[in-house]
């Protein structure tokens, strides 16, 4: 029986569950120093002086870095790019002469024990002159980029509309939160002489090149080791200053260096995401068909540039059109700097902001024209016989060319799986009787499956276990599994016998690593290539060995048969590594995206005491080409969902007026907690596998939380019986309270 | 420095620890137990949630010197004679981790729950899975899974 497709229990949690993870907090080397970063509790200042001398005399510690310590590593590199104008604006690894966020690390202490290393930074003594703070992005005067994406005449788009409809909207600064802060360990091998760095991932293989450049090393002398990841969300395994100090520090200190981030310091100095301010408008006909679309926006970037570059800019404007037709479009991007945390990208970055602004405009149309929204919706969706449908510009430096779909198709199971109708007979007559209930739609393209091209070696090891080693990393995705499922199909073993490797550059010279929803498309299809060719190549030997031919021999549970006798046992796989070795690698590359898509419907009740907003129902649709694993693919959804809840509903960076963060401590973040977040329906097809490869396959990672926000907007509307009252996420108990008086 | 005894799943540890020293510090660097993970050590996330004297406590909100004398379980206590707990049977089978970052806290307080309220309906363990945060699972399938795990126990 085929294992792809079956919800099989995940190789990953044993060790999980019984307390024996590797998370980098749980490794430790002896003889380690622990490293303390001192940051600058200023939005924007000049450095007048850091004094280290109190610091160092504190018994324990052995160094205490500043800029001058660390001033011949570069800033910060950020991801190659065709965007021009981003080079001034890297970030150094320690503050040179200004610092430009509160959070930014200015000095770094090492000392004998994490305690100590605290008590010393406390002894840094700052001298500061502060600047004034640059908060708003529609303000700031630096803009080091501005991107463009356009086709179609807009102009007379506008000209033969029959009604223009234009919004203000923005979303809040809210971000990833692993419920592991980040950390890690460098040391160097006495013996080899090489650096190695623990805690990494995502992109190990990219992020060591960047850290051998940087610290000038030979590439072949530094290796990054994953162990246990508590959560990516895109922030996690990007590369930050602190992974440069731990590094030279164990380089020249000559001893392992342990840093670990204490929450405040990972909710003041980690990638944040999300801020944008759209203007957005659209020329529509009298059926409520948009003829064009123009939208404007303000990126706030925060202090600096970082490793993403203008990506998540790039992703919103190229995302925008989503899966309507939208015969001309503009998108301009202000890419600008604030003092405030730098941000990057966090989980389905650009789609989470884009969708929740072209949804709010189909609303909008809906509401002007009096039509039902998912009508409006279905007037302007590409039609499955449009596909491939190729938008004339590109995202992520490649062609956005929307592969395979029928967007329709699965709006209508979305609603009929909801029970749409009904429901809204019932809410309204819910509201007639003085409750304040609404349902909201929203649906969402996705992208996955980022090139450029992934490599998997596999080899028979001694016990007839089968070893798979890939450039992947793994945040608690399940990658072992889903990809262990892949190659007992294409090897024909139990997918328990298959060891997966990931996140480790000792073990494979290539890979891209794990993010953009890239992993079960680019991994898989390695993996699944290289174990087809070792499958041929045990086959092939098996030939000559027995002197049978090939058509009548077959693996079939991780012994070699031959089929024509009634499927007899030739050999195990055990003794087959024993007479010979068995290796094969398989590549896979691709220049183009695949782009799942789905639907978002929501319940929602408001509160009119408190200004609260309660989920009472949600479902999520979504056409995955093909599922290898779907409790793994619901798992996925059903965390973004939570995740999203907190962008629409609770999570949000504050800072005051000064540019002092507000939002520090799990108290003032808020991530939603079971009570938050409803029982969420699901409901995965595979109406529309991808033509891009051999195995259908798109990804799963972004489709939970991407139209979170732009369906809870469209409820809360319902609710309220307010016409586009939703402008702003989060939407707070404040602003509801407010309309309601 | 003081010297304290503590009784980590009916071992006892003689540690060496300062005043300030939390409990999850102790656990993990001295006494070798690093299944107790810290989310945010200012009582909120729960992930460091143990069970003293039977009770959940945040580890991360207690100084170890207030647990001389007590009995302290962590996740490494849950497996018996090398038999996983019916809670992380139930976990593992219901998909309720991901990066099990969060999970040895859930672990915890629900193995402390379903002793004590072995009736508790959905709504009682939802309530329950609130007191922790876990940022990947949206939470439904460690309800499904407790709910599993406390039904095979009645
Ligand atoms: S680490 Fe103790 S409650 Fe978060
Ligand atoms: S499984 Fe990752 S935080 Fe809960």
């Amino acid at each position: 029986m085929k294992v792809v497709g079956q919800s099989v229990q995940r190789l990953e949690d044993e060790p999980l569950v019984t307390g024996r993870g590797r998370f980098v907090g749980n490794l430790s080397f002896p003889g380690e120093l622990h490293m303390r970063v001192v940051r600058s509790s200023h939005a924007h200042a000049d450095l007048i002086a850091v004094d280290a001398a109190q610091a160092l005399a504190l018994p324990g510690v052995a160094a205490v870095w500043t800029f001058a310590d660390v001033s011949e590593v570069p800033p910060i590199e950020f991801r190659p790019t065709r965007v021009q104008g981003l080079e001034p604006y890297r970030q150094t690894v320690l503050a040179n002469q200004c610092v430009r966020y509160v959070g930014e690390p200015l000095a770094a202490v090492f000392a004998e024990s994490s305690y100590v290393a605290e008590d010393a930074a406390e002894l840094v003594a700052v001298d500061a002159s502060p600047l004034p703070a640059r908060l708003d992005a529609r303000a700031s005067d630096i803009e080091p980029t501005v991107l463009r994406k356009e086709y179609g005449d807009v102009g007379e788009a506008f000209r033969k509309a029959d009604q223009v409809i234009t919004l203000e909207l923005s979303i809040g600064r809210h971000s990833g939160v692993p419920l592991e802060c980040r950390g890690a360990i460098a040391r160097q091998d006495p013996e080899t002489q090489v650096l190695e760095l623990y805690g990494a991932t995502k992109r190990p293989h990219p992020n060591r090149d960047v850290i051998a450049r940087m610290l000038r090393l030979d590439p072949a002398r530094v290796q990054l080791f994953e162990g246990h990841i508590g959560g990516g969300f895109g922030v996690r395994g990007e590369l930050y200053p602190e992974d440069f100090l731990v590094c030279l520090a164990a380089l020249r200190l000559g001893r392992p260096v342990k840093w670990l981030e204490d929450r405040r310091e990972n909710l003041l100095a980690c990638n944040q995401s999300r801020e944008q301010f759209h203007r957005i408008s659209a020329a529509i006909d009298s059926a409520g068909r948009i003829l064009g679309l123009q939208d404007e926006f303000f990126h706030d970037q925060g202090a600096y540039v970082r490793t993403h570059g203008a990506r998540v800019a790039d992703l919103t404007a190229g995302m925008l059109p989503s899966v309507y037709r939208v015969p001309a479009f503009r998108a301009v991007a202000h890419y600008r700097l604030t003092n405030k945390t730098p941000a990057a990208t966090y989980r389905a970055p650009g789609r989470f902001e884009a969708t929740f602004v072209i949804e709010r405009v189909m609303d909008a149309i809906a509401q002007r024209l009096k039509i039902d929204r998912a009508e409006v919706r279905r007037r302007n969706l590409i039609a499955k016989s449009e596909l491939p449908f190729t938008r004339p510009f590109q995202v992520l430096d490649t062609d956005l060319v929307l592969d395979s779909g029928d967007y329709a198709g699965l709006l209508e199971k979305a609603q009929h799986a909801f029970g749409w109708d009904a429901l809204e007979r019932e809410l309204a007559g819910r509201r007639t009787s003085g409750e304040c209930v609404g349902m909201g739609l929203a649906l969402f393209l996705e992208k996955s499956g980022l090139g450029p091209t992934d490599l998997a070696k596999i080899g028979l090891l001694e016990n007839g276990d089968v070893e798979v080693v890939t450039g992947a990393a793994s945040l608690g995705q399940g990658v072992e599994t889903v990809i262990a499922q892949i190659c007992a199909d294409a090897l024909g073993v139990d997918y328990k016998r298959i060891v997966v490797v990931h996140g480790r550059t000792d073990r494979i010279h290539k890979g891209f690593g794990s993010h953009a929803s890239r992993t079960t498309v680019m991994t898989g299809n390695a993996a699944c290539k290289a174990a087809q060719t070792l499958r041929a190549r045990i086959l092939e030997w098996a030939e000559g060995q027995f002197d049978l031919p090939q058509e009548v021999l077959d693996i079939r549970n991780g012994e070699l048969v031959r089929t024509d006798v009634d499927a007899r046992p030739l050999a195990t796989l055990r003794e087959l590594a024993g007479r010979a070795k068995f290796e094969a690698e398989g590549e896979f590359f691709s220049d183009h995206m695949t782009y799942p898509y789905g639907a978002h419907l929501a319940v929602v009740a408001v509160d009119r005491d408190t200004g609260g907003v309660r989920v009472l129902r949600y479902l999520v649709a979504y056409d995955i080409g093909r599922a290898v694993n779907p409790m793994l693919v619901e798992g996925q959804i059903l965390g973004g969902v939570a995740q999203g809840i907190g962008g629409a509903l609770y999570e949000e960076f504050l800072y005051d007026e000064t540019g002092q963060p507000l939002s520090v401590t799990f108290a003032d973040y808020l991530i939603p907690t079971a009570k938050e977040v409803p029982q969420v329906e699901v409901l995965i097809t595979e109406d529309a596998p991808s033509p891009l490869n051999p195995l259908g396959l798109k990804g799963a990672g972004e489709a939970g939380i991407n139209a979170v926000g732009a369906a809870i907007a469209s409820a809360i509307d319902d609710a309220l019986g307010q016409k586009i009252f939703v402008t702003r996420l989060p939407v707070t108990p404040v602003q509801i309270k407010r309309a309601l008086i | 420095m003081t010297r304290l005894a503590l009784t980590v799943n009916g071992e006892r540890h003689v540690i060496d620890v300062e005043a300030r020293h939390t409990l999850a510090d102790a656990l993990r660097e001295r006494c070798g137990k690093t299944g107790t993970n810290l989310g945010c050590e200012h009582g909120v996330c729960g992930a460091c949630t143990v069970l003293v004297d039977g009770e959940p406590a945040r580890a991360c909100l207690l100084f170890a010197v207030q647990l001389e004398g007590k009995s302290i379980r962590t996740v490494e206590g849950l497996a018996q004679d090398g038999r996983l707990h019916e809670l992380q049977r139930a976990f593992m089978e219901h998909h309720a981790l991901q990066c099990g970052y969060c999970t040895p806290g859930f672990l915890m307080l629900a193995a402390w729950f379903i002793e004590r309220y072995p009736q508790a309906d959905d709504e009682q363990i939802r309530e329950l899975v609130a007191s922790n945060l876990c940022r990947c699972t949206g939470y439904q399938n460690i309800v499904r899974a407790i709910r599993a795990a406390a039904d095979r126990r009645r």
